[in-house]
């Protein structure tokens, strides 16, 4: 294509009246005279004319023909990859999950697939709470009310009903502002648990960063070797102590941190002293659509890009709690009729939340609505295995 | 070079040097600078568009132009610009122009259906920290073939409402019927093809009207057909890499994120134009209910505009399905280079006396909007204490630890809290429960925890606050 020079070289009007154009694409002629040699309308019988603020593109020489045009796909040389992390331990791999699940191991941003294939499913762990009052919305609820009481049949419903690839248990009853349970009776609750379904399970503590290591320790030594996933180690715990024991027990953990590209840096070089990298997944948080979603997505393709490109310190699978798009109350607030049914709207918000940030690079999701968790894992089985030709829909002159 | 690159130096050495002030800046410095972050554009220099400076003018329009250009349709304060994007993350820079959102009609529809559905376009609306989120255009198609009932069914939505048109026809004869019925409208033609580009391209250059090139999955189709069409003069062009709903997902991502790469990293002129998605191939699908065809329609819409799309055309007229994408494209359309966060302090809402409530919340502009709209229509009279989380939402940073009791009795400090009113008693959201005990030793103040969404806060009043409880 020529350049706007040349393009110009060998137009018949004024280059500063091109000028304007350009700028404006569209301008009022005014006091200026165009012959018709100049203009290239067309007028076709019982047509209206073009409007003539519209100024007649110069004459050039015209195509008469489809030109020829090469084209490549670029592809992109990343130096870096993302760290593998196996969470769950089958019998032969020292624990006792029916299967375990890799994630991780790009080398190009999520799903760019024209320079190579995923090479890990994500996986979606279906939220667990160990408390019964557990403030859930009432489209989450309705789905898990007979066993709010029980975390083993909780786990049990979401493996057996819905399909879950794995599950994550939240211990709320520990937070010192709740019950303050001692750690023995997360231990077990996670024994039913591990006991009640065979997928891989995570461990979410409290967000009380003494409270959390007490129990993860107990829970950690109580179930060597499964290859549990904790969340998370933060910044303000005591660093050293919670790497040691994910290490000496065989588990694995999310490094949580605050939307700051350099915290999750800090906190994974710190991690580092004591623990492998292929026991590190990364969480930068997640805000729900429409309360900062924005920022969990640039932070998060930030962070897989860095890694891509080589950075040694952001190279890990990425967690999201996509649950946290029910924060949002156009996911459960009654809106009025013309935003209705809230029993739609909820999952779609918790599904589009999480999707957005699939394709940041999210690795691993914690989620909660059964039709969202159906949806993710349909647009990763179709993002994954997908066609990449197709008969195009004719959508012009379909009938809805 | 890629706008992200550009320096104010650059863009000044090409500058008049004047510094008189005409473009409302002090110095030509301080233009380069806005020009450099496109705060300004370059006709706001007078001198500049004098003929001595013809050549620095070139230079600095190659220097400043997106990289994908700026395509608009419709005229007057409903146009939309399409495109005009100069990065393809969108922490590089920033995006300019959200993704517009087309609902379409069709000519065949029952003349209710029809006027309803454009009135439902023309009327969405969704108010969202302080500002409207609406919908951009309507899209009518010809499933009648006819070029009478298309011409008829243009006029009709031109009638109806003045968002900008996108007409939908591939045969050229009953496009320019169309078109004839919205000469003045400057409607997107959709679209040229292999078949039809030349008729199309001089219905576009005739009516100055925007087209868009289709060759769905065929790339090296769509180039020769850009770049043709370019040749030819037709200057605004859409390009449309075709969509596809479920397993069609990962070639239909894939051709956006290309074309975006290549009109961007690599600067490919013939894709430097915006692109169109069409989530509205998902209807074609026979479901058994209509709201599954709605669901992934809805899915498609999303995912389409976090990879690049510019403009999509939907058919959902319900505000549960597109409520997320007009939130979504917000959001990422958002300058990522300024925070969304109002200024830390103390606002008084209503007229607060010394017995009024003393409530406290994030800078966080989505937070602090939502509180004091739900406090002010409950005509609240109180303080809102305003903490700095470096915006981010009270869930968030009492995770991260940007809220802690700490920089909450900082902020009682700076600004003076105690001397508002005459009780001791801080009402803090619900999600900040954790740190209630902290703020009480640290500020001496009795903490409430007020409820876990600020549309609790007037019950949980009416439950709590004794008007003279000091």
């Amino acid at each position: 294509m020529p350049d706007e020079k040349e393009k110009r070289g060998k137009l018949p009007i004024d280059l500063d009246l091109l000028r304007m154009l350009s700028k404006f694409q569209q301008i009022e002629f005014e006091d200026v005279e165009l012959t018709f040699e100049e203009l290239e309308i067309r007028l076709s019988p019982g047509i209206v004319a073009a409007p003539s603020a519209v100024p007649a593109v110069p004459v050039k020489v015209k195509p008469t023909s489809l030109l020829e045009a090469e084209f490549t796909v670029a592809v992109e040389e990343y130096p870096g990859q993302i760290v593998e992390v196996k969470l769950g331990a089958t019998r032969t791999e020292g624990g006792t999950r029916g299967r375990s699940i890799v994630i991780g191991g790009e080398k190009v941003p999520a799903f760019y697939s024209f320079m190579l294939p995923t090479p890990n499913r994500p996986v979606i762990a279906f939220d667990v709470f160990d408390w019964p009052k557990v403030p859930l919305p009432r489209a989450v609820k309705m789905h898990v009310r007979e066993v709010l009481e029980d975390p083993a049949e909780w786990a049990r419903l979401c493996v057996e009903k819905f399909d879950a690839e794995m599950v994550n248990v939240h211990f709320l009853t520990i937070d010192p502002l709740i019950e303050d349970a001692p750690p023995s009776a997360a231990v077990k609750t996670v024994e039913s648990v591990l006991q009640a379904v065979d997928v891989p399970i995570a461990i979410g503590g409290c967000g009380d960063p003494k409270k959390d290591l007490e129990v993860f320790k107990a829970i950690a030594e109580a179930t060597e070797g499964e290859r549990l996933l904790f969340g998370s180690v933060t910044l303000d715990m005591d660093i050293e102590a919670t790497a040691k024991i994910i290490k000496e027990y065989d588990h694995t953990v999310i490094a949580f941190t605050s939307m700051d590209v350099n915290k999750a840096r800090e906190l994974n070089r710190k991690l580092y002293d004591f623990l492998s990298k292929d026991r590190i997944v990364m969480d930068t948080t997640t805000a729900a659509l429409g309360y900062g979603l924005d920022y969990a997505f640039t932070v998060m393709e930030r962070v897989r890009l860095a890694g891509l490109k080589g950075d040694p310190e952001l190279n890990h699978p990425i967690s999201s709690g996509s649950t946290n798009a029910w924060a949002a109350r156009e996911a459960w607030m009654k809106l009025g009729p013309q935003w209705a049914p809230r029993d739609l709207r909820g999952p779609l918000w918790e599904t589009i939340t999480a999707q957005t940030l699939l394709l940041a690079g999210v690795d691993y999701f914690m989620m909660m609505h059964p039709a969202s968790v159906k949806a993710v894992r349909t647009m990763i089985d179709n993002l994954m295995s997908g066609k990449h030709t197709g008969e195009p829909v004719d959508w012009v002159s379909l009938k809805v | 070079m890629p706008a992200k690159e550009l320096s104010p130096i650059e863009v000044y050495k090409l500058l008049p040097g004047t510094n008189c002030k005409e473009c409302g800046e002090t110095n030509c410095m301080a233009f380069a600078a806005k020009l450099v972050t496109r705060e300004a554009t370059l006709q706001l220099c007078l001198p500049l568009l004098e003929p001595d400076y013809q050549a620095a003018f070139e230079k600095l329009w190659a220097l400043l132009k997106p990289p994908v250009r700026a395509v608009e349709v419709g005229v007057g304060d409903n146009k939309v610009t399409l495109g005009g994007e100069y990065v393809v993350y969108r922490h590089e820079f920033t995006y300019f122009n959200p993704t517009a959102i087309a609902l379409d009609v069709s000519d065949e529809m029952p003349e209710e259906e029809f006027v309803s559905r454009i009135k439902a376009a023309q009327d969405f609306e969704y108010n969202y920290i302080g500002m409207k989120l609406k919908l951009d255009m309507i899209a009518v198609r010809s499933t009648s073939n006819d070029p009478a009932t298309f011409k008829a069914a243009v006029k009709k939505a031109s009638e109806t409402s003045d968002l900008p048109l996108m007409l939908c026809a591939l045969n050229p004869t009953l496009m320019e019927h169309g078109l004839a019925a919205v000469a003045d409208r400057r409607p997107l033609i959709y679209a040229a093809t292999k078949g039809n580009w030349k008729e199309m391209a001089d219905l576009a250059l005739m009516y100055g009207c925007p087209l868009v090139a289709s060759a769905p999955f065929d790339l090296k189709l769509l180039k020769s057909l850009a770049k043709t069409l370019w040749e030819y003069s037709v200057e605004d062009i859409v390009l449309d890499p075709g969509t596809l709903p479920n397993d069609g997902l990962a070639g239909t991502l894939d051709n956006f994120t290309v074309l975006r790469w290549a009109g961007i990293n690599e600067g490919d002129e013939a894709f430097g134009f915006p692109l169109l998605g069409t989530p509205i191939a998902a209807w074609a699908e026979k479901a058994e209910d209509p709201v599954m065809n709605e669901w992934n329609e809805a899915t498609l819409a999303a995912a389409l505009i976090a990879r690049y799309a510019d403009m999509l055309v939907m058919h959902s007229v319900n505000g549960w399905s597109l409520l997320p994408q007009v939130i979504l494209r917000q959001n990422l359309y958002t300058d990522p280079r300024k925070p969304v966060s109002v200024d830390a302090g103390v606002r008084k809402l209503g007229e607060p006396t010394e017995v009024s409530p003393v409530m406290m919340t994030t800078n966080f502009a989505l937070t602090y909007y939502t509180v004091a709209s739900d406090i002010e229509s409950a005509k609240i009279d109180c303080y809102l204490v305003v903490v700095d989380t470096e915006g981010i939402s009270v869930e968030s940073s009492i995770a991260g630890r940007k809220m802690t009791a700490d920089t909450v009795a900082d902020a009682f400090k700076n600004f003076n809290v105690n001397d508002l009113v005459k009780h001791r008693k801080l009402i803090i959201p619900g999600r900040a429960a954790r740190i209630s005990g902290e703020i009480e030793e640290l500020t001496g103040w009795t903490v409430m925890v007020g409820p876990l969404d600020s549309s609790g806060i007037p019950k949980f009043l009416d439950a709590n606050w004794k008007p003279e409880s000091d």
